[in-house]
């Protein structure tokens, strides 16, 4: 039951995150500093996000197949590989590392 | 003039990517019953959350062991650049009336990328309501399918699941990291991360990290200020 109490927060806070945007005095979006706070928050979230989903099981630090699906990432992205190819091969590399044992 | 909605650049770009990250759902969906919610559950975060990297980060919160407040504060901080998004969106397709909310909901990556990518203001009009509208609901379909195959698939690890989630991040990432000083950046607040994993419960790494860079953005403004 807590768990549908906090998902139904958690779906209120983010419509209401998302309209924040529609109401605020468009005043706002001159403001240098907060645009770029913007920025960094973005990429220091996601690259938070990517090493987390590699390196974390609970809180411990591992290293296992997921880090052959951040380096076939990194591969199909240096050769321009659409978002869906990225995410099917980081798919495959981690199933492909476990079917030889890697855990 | 407008193009003809055939024709239309917009909307075609709308509608790929809603495809393609409508089609992501079905991981979204297995990963999510793996992580102990049900098939309910699921949808309900695909209907209501709907920002991709909010309900990852909500699912790998409780998935990781930690509780639903971590979960929610970790979906809640990510989501906070949908506000910056929306402020943007205000400005640049004026909503008005019942749209200012309907353009809410579908405010995510995607729709903000599709409509700031096009000049044309038709075309912004068309690329955003193509991309929010069509990744609603082909990612709440392929969520269901995801979660309904994912509890008879066993194991999504054993399809590398989890290896798609750490593609699917760095993929998001990718096009960000242009500049040398956003690489720092996303260095800085990956080792942070890291090195929070052993000490805070599972999701507080990542708001260890949004500290860092929204200090990183708060103290480097300064300096460029004070340079120029």
């Amino acid at each position: 039951m807590t768990l549908w109490f906090w998902i139904i927060v958690a779906g209120i806070v983010a419509f209401f995150t998302k309209l924040f945007g529609y109401l605020v005095p468009r005043a706002w979006l001159k403001n240098p500093r907060v645009l770029r706070i913007a920025s960094t928050l973005t990429i220091g979230l996601l690259a938070a996000l990517t090493a987390a989903n590699t390196f974390a099981n609970g809180q411990h630090l591992v290293l296992d197949a997921r880090i052959g699906s951040l380096v076939a990432a990194v591969i199909a992205l240096l050769l321009r590989a659409p978002f869906l190819v990225v995410v099917i091969v980081g798919a495959l590399a981690a199933a492909g590392l476990r079917l030889l044992g890697f855990p | 003039m407008p193009s003809r909605l055939r024709q239309s650049p917009g909307a075609r770009i709308g509608l790929s990517i809603a495809v393609a990250t409508g089609l992501y759902g079905i991981s979204f969906g297995a990963l999510s019953v793996a992580s102990g919610l049900s098939v309910l559950q699921t949808s309900a975060l695909s209907l209501l959350l709907f920002s991709g990297g909010s309900q990852f980060a909500f699912i790998g919160v409780i998935a990781g062991g930690g509780n639903p407040i971590a979960a929610t504060g970790a979906a809640a901080l990510l989501g906070i650049r949908n506000a910056v998004y929306g402020m943007q969106l205000n400005a640049l397709l004026e909503p008005r009336g019942w749209r200012r909310f309907a353009s809410a909901q579908f405010t995510i990556d995607e729709s903000f990328a599709t409509s700031t990518g096009q000049t044309d203001p038709v075309e912004q009009k068309r690329g955003f309501w193509f991309a929010g509208v069509g990744i609603f609901v082909l990612w709440n379909i392929f969520t269901l399918l995801g979660a309904l195959a994912g509890s008879a698939v066993g194991d999504p690890k054993n399809w590398g699941l989890d290896g798609a989630a750490v593609a699917a991040f760095l993929a998001l990432l990718w096009p960000r990291l242009k500049s040398r000083e956003a690489g720092a950046i996303a260095i800085v607040c990956a080792l942070a991360t890291v090195l929070a994993i052993p000490f805070v419960p599972p999701g507080i790494p990542i708001l260890v990290a949004a500290v860092v860079a929204a200090a990183i953005g708060w103290f480097g403004y300064r300096r460029e200020e004070e340079t120029e």
